[in-house]
């Protein structure tokens, strides 16, 4: 069994950056192994992936992305963007999935680009991928989305977006009968990446 | 055929006749690649081989009820604190109700300061440990110097992650000092390999994780935590049928490791009670 709906994933993209948040759950069967684990990986100086499903297939999947990116690099000189990294991305999803070892990940990826400005993708294991303003996976995602539809600008500061992630875990930690206590956040914009404090029932008081 | 050339259809379809797909030679060759290459095992020649597999679990071809049930059921744990890392499993071995072994030695003494458990499929896991001690060995040799624990581990779960879905079941813990000083790993077949402070792996776990969650802190003192996580294995071997049998305590410091003591946990049982006040009966 899958626990891939069990965990959550979360992303805004505004005028001048974009975030997203990941739960830390590392859990098996009905036990939490861990509550501080890291789900998104930096691929390179404006590009970071959340991904979340099976696990071993993450951080194999990841790591073979992030490495993948930095060696086409180092061969040409010049970076793939957030788009090009997205599509990159999307082609081994979906030729994994066509094999007899399919990726069983959900990934959201986001990046700034020099002429594009910040940009999300949202992508799950089916391959499809799409260019979205806020996007979610899971079951926490459900609760989530509406939250986004409802609060989500274009122009809202790094400081309101944070404001509505908390929004969404607070949801989260209300209604999902699964227990994500702790969820990292990480910021993209114009100077690169940044991680934010852990939102979790201490910082939401 | 040159246009079939021309347009690489023959890479995508196969028009060989069916006789040179499962030649013989072949077959032998890739059911005996293990004994040139440690990590290369035979695998079963159809798709989905966890799935197909299960059917063994079931009838023969003639309706017969035939069972095939692997060792399973353990309770091992491993935690860090201030003192270093330390180990406690129990050391039974069972194929479904049967109780296959009582003194099976489930941590495994990859080198003088790296230590493995063992939980899930016996077989795999023996074989699998075996390995990584060579290749941890091989590295030892190659770089002079001993390998980290967090190397040794990706090992491991890269030389499994190869085989996800074919039906593996492990799930260890590896726990050792390096520069980065105490180190717990935990990795499983699935291809899941993470550092923590602690962990509980096997049928008894949910038990163990009971007693242990409740006593740990950081600062414990060494007798503490040895007891402690004795303490932890004899409330799973108590609870859970699958774990019994002799309780195994190792501590890892900077010195290396030390089996710190090995003791039944029926003998455990009544020293507690004792301990409770409860009489003997």
């Amino acid at each position: 069994m899958s626990n891939i709906n069990l965990q959550c994933l979360l992303g805004i993209q505004c005028n001048d950056f974009v975030m997203i948040a990941a739960d830390q759950t590392n859990s098996h069967s009905i036990m939490v192994m861990k509550d501080d684990e890291e789900k998104i990986y930096k691929i390179s100086d404006r590009l970071v992936m959340g991904v979340i499903g099976d696990s071993g297939d993450t951080t194999q999947f990841a790591e073979y992305i992030a490495k993948n990116i930095q060696l086409y690099k180092m061969r040409n000189g010049y970076e793939l963007g957030p788009t090009a990294a997205a599509n990159f991305t999307r082609r081994n999803l979906a030729e994994y999935l066509r094999s007899s070892t399919p990726y069983f990940v959900n990934v959201l990826m986001a990046g700034y680009d020099k002429e594009n400005g910040p940009e999300l993708y949202f992508m799950d294991y089916l391959a499809s991928s799409v260019k979205v303003p806020f996007a979610c996976h899971g079951f926490g995602g459900y609760l989530s989305l509406s939250i986004m539809d409802r609060y989500h600008k274009k122009d809202a500061t790094e400081q309101e977006a944070y404001e509505i992630l908390k929004k969404c875990i607070t949801e989260v930690h209300k209604r999902l009968f699964v227990s994500l206590p702790n969820f990292q956040v990480t910021v993209v914009n114009r100077d690169g990446i940044k991680t934010l404090p852990v939102i979790n029932s201490a910082s939401l008081k | 055929m040159a246009l079939l050339d021309f347009c690489r259809l023959d890479e995508k379809i196969n028009l060989r006749p069916v006789d040179s797909l499962a030649s013989f030679q072949n077959d032998v060759m890739g059911f005996s690649q293990n004994f040139v290459n440690s990590t290369q095992l035979a695998t079963p020649p159809f798709a989905n081989p966890v799935e197909t597999l299960a059917q063994f679990n079931t009838k023969d071809e003639t309706g017969k009820q035939i069972k095939i049930e692997f060792d399973h059921g353990t309770t091992t744990l491993g935690f860090r604190y201030k003192g270093g890392v330390l180990l406690a499993v129990d050391s039974r071995a069972t194929g479904g109700q049967f109780i296959g072994s009582q003194s099976m030695k489930k941590i495994v003494e990859i080198n003088d300061y790296l230590l493995g458990t063992l939980a899930g499929g016996a077989a795999d896991c023996v074989y699998w440990d075996r390995v990584l001690a060579k290749q941890c060995r091989l590295y030892e040799l190659r770089n002079r110097e001993r390998i980290s624990v967090a190397a040794a581990s990706k090992l491991m779960a890269n030389m499994v992650y190869n085989y996800k879905g074919m039906g593996l079941s492990m799930g260890m813990m590896l726990a050792g000092i390096d520069k980065r000083g105490a180190q717990l790993y935990y990795v499983d077949s699935e291809g899941t390999r993470t550092p923590g402070k602690v962990f509980s792996v096997g049928s008894g776990s949910v038990y163990a994780f009971g007693v242990l969650d409740s006593g740990y802190s950081w600062d414990l003192t060494d007798l503490e935590a040895q007891e402690l996580g004795r303490r932890a294995i004899y409330h799973a071997t108590h609870r859970d049928a699958y774990s019994g049998g002799i309780i195994r305590v190792y501590h890892i410091s900077e010195k290396g490791w030390v089996n710190v003591s090995n003791e039944d946990c029926s003998e455990l049982h009544y020293k507690y009670r004792a301990e409770k006040g409860e009489p003997e009966d």
